[in-house]
């Protein structure tokens, strides 16, 4: 509480604090009080344990006997491992191994922890009592030891004086992380350019479209309208393991077919990149790269299940909501002479989400 | 009144726990009685090809479905003309309840089903004689599959709007892919077939019949199994799981907190 008192008055004033003040005595100072005063220890509260000698032998049964039922928990987790073993590696014994077992340890733990505070709570002692905090500041002899000591050791070691040697332990310190840095070039392919890697697919001119995961080359006659179909390109399913995972990771593609009229092309060149209603866009989302594939055959939306990023694919897969920036890429398809669907080239910019080079 | 304060102090206060034990029997019992409730039923043998089945669906279709399909079903402005999508299409809507539908919103969903079983075949019947198109699956269609394959194709073709535990997901403007835990065999295999509402084609080129039966397979071992990490709290993964731990665990957490700082009594 702060009373602004002026000089002028002649009424006396009176702190909350009690003291008895004059006009004269203060002038013009804001008087400040402690607004909470220290409301000290309430009054000490018995418990019911400690009135009553049968409450308390009863709580200090029951502490004692949680502690003996951890003990059952605990070797009841080693009956259950012994009784409920994962052995023939169907869910179901799994879910209940590991039912069992996590409920005994559970069990075991948490009567430990029940008893040790329902022991502190009821049965231990019950006082109050008062520690004072000691200051922080050390006194000032420590004080004027510790700057000594600093002083001593720039002296001793030479640290202020031969600067070549403190120079060169500087530098050292900034050298060593550089080659933490330098190492993550590691992670990028050693042999080709990142940049070239990512703006190309396994996609080429007269690749055969074809079912992931079988490698079933699609005839164009398959696809009835409203079909979609998830697609890998032809020879894909002949690399090894892992390469075939990094290509495939760039060239999913999904393939939808609605009815012609339903197609709406903005761009000249794309009237030719589709076949009887038959497109085929980039799975790789534009916006961080997530498995666009969420087709809704009545409305033609394409929904990407990370952000919401929806594409109309009635209107070369345009953005129509969503954190997406760009249009999915149309992967140019055609029909050979057997009637297969082929790719035309490979997609004409680059896959899924921006990266610096993109554009250049 | 004047007594209910001592009969109050008579009876005690009832343990928390005691609730809580209460309340999870409840939950156990209602569950079970409903996971026993919803067993497949069998499905009624209905000639579909005999002309007074036949008969008997027009009928039922001009009653029940003309309204927005045509008299002939041919269509109208309120709905898609039905010639030509066979009679899996109309065992998969009349037979999950979907058709007829209740009003018009994004999408038709899920209801009690309208008709009896040899109803629907009867409107089956009707619609398949006016064009060809899918027929509804037969036993031997279903059973056998490779639930192996099935997987995989599942999680390529499927698990981007059903979930890949079936557990369905959210699609644009308030449609959804409805989840499949509870979606019989011959109707998951009709969907297939027929690609409902927003859902796609997937044809007998696109998924050969034995790879929609590995599907179907897939689909059954999912209801059969359960999840080996215990509780799957929908299997919807980090939004039911997070609410779970949000509200369950952090409230065991307060609850003891206080517990350990409040002085006994």
């Amino acid at each position: 509480m702060a009373k602004i008192v002026k000089g002028s008055e002649k009424s006396d004033l009176v702190a909350t604090s009690g003291e008895r003040l004059t006009g004269k005595e203060l002038g013009t100072a804001v008087v400040t009080t402690d607004a909470f005063p220290n409301p000290g220890l309430p009054p000490h509260r018995q418990r019911v344990t400690d009135t009553n000698p049968q409450r308390l032998a009863r709580a200090a049964r029951i502490v004692a006997w949680l502690f003996y039922l951890s003990i059952a928990g605990s070797i009841f987790t080693i009956f259950a491992y012994m009784f409920f073993p994962i052995e023939d590696g169907s869910t179901t014994s799994i879910r209940l191994s590991t039912l069992y077992i996590g409920l005994g340890s559970a069990f075991a733990l948490l009567a430990i922890g029940i008893a040790a505070v329902h022991w502190g709570k009821a049965v231990m002692a019950d006082k109050e009592g008062v520690d004072e905090r000691h200051p922080v500041r050390g006194t000032d002899e420590t004080r004027a030891r510790a700057v000594e000591i600093f002083k001593e050791a720039d002296e001793e070691s030479g640290f202020s004086r031969r600067t070549l040697i403190r120079n060169g332990m500087i530098g050292a310190f900034i050298a060593f992380p550089l080659p933490a840095i330098a190492l993550f070039r590691g992670l990028a392919p050693m042999d080709e350019d990142p940049n070239n890697l990512m703006k190309h697919t396994f996609w080429k001119k007269g690749l055969r479209l074809t079912h992931d995961p079988t490698g079933v080359p699609i005839k164009a006659s398959d696809l009835t309208i409203g079909s979609s179909v998830h697609v890998i390109p032809e020879g894909l399913l002949d690399l090894p393991e892992a390469q075939m995972l990094d290509q495939k990771a760039k060239a999913a593609v999904l393939v939808v077919r609605l009815k012609p009229e339903d197609l709406h092309w903005t761009s000249e060149q794309r009237k030719n990149w589709s076949y009887d209603g038959i497109v085929a866009y980039s799975k790789i989302c534009t916006h961080v790269g997530c498995p666009v594939a969420l087709y809704e055959q009545q409305t033609h939306h394409l929904l990407c299940p990370c952000h919401q990023s929806q594409f109309d694919i009635s209107n070369e897969c345009a953005v129509i909501f969503g954190p997406a920036a760009r249009p999915l890429p149309q992967l140019p398809i055609a029909v050979d002479a057997e009637g297969y669907l082929v790719a035309l080239s490979d997609f004409d910019q680059p896959v899924g989400p921006s990266f610096w080079e993109r554009e250049k | 009144m004047s007594q209910k304060p001592e009969t109050h102090r008579k009876r005690g206060r009832r343990s928390p726990v005691a609730i809580l034990l209460l309340v999870g029997i409840g939950l156990i019992t209602t569950g079970a009685a409903y996971a026993m409730a919803t067993t497949a039923t069998a499905s009624a043998q209905v000639d579909l090809m005999s002309p007074q089945v036949i008969d008997e669906g027009q009928k039922l279709f001009a009653a029940n479905c003309a309204t927005c399909h045509g008299q002939q079903a041919q269509g109208t402005e309120n709905g898609p003309s039905l010639i030509g999508v066979g009679a899996a299409a109309v065992d998969f809507q009349v037979g999950t309840g979907r058709m007829p539908m209740q009003g018009n919103g994004p999408q038709a969903p899920a209801k009690p089903v309208q008709f009896t079983d040899e109803q629907v075949k009867a409107l089956a019947a009707y619609v398949a004689s006016l064009g060809p198109g899918p027929s509804i699956p037969s036993q031997s269609d279903l059973t056998g599959g490779d639930a192996a394959n099935g997987g995989e194709l599942f999680r390529i073709n499927c698990a981007m709007c059903h979930n890949v535990a079936g557990a369905g997901g959210a699609l644009t403007e308030g449609k959804y892919a409805p989840e499949l835990k509870n979606t019989s065999a011959v109707h998951a295999y009709e969907a297939m077939l027929i690609g409902p509402q927003n859902m796609p084609v997937f044809n007998d080129l696109n998924l050969t019949p034995s790879e929609k039966k590995d599907i179907v397979a897939y689909l059954e071992y999912l209801k059969e199994n359960p999840s080996p990490g215990g509780l799957e709290l929908g299997s919807l993964g980090p939004v039911s799981e997070g609410l779970f731990i949000w509200i369950i665990g952090l409230g065991a957490i307060i609850g003891l907190t206080i517990w350990i700082t409040a002085k006994s009594n």
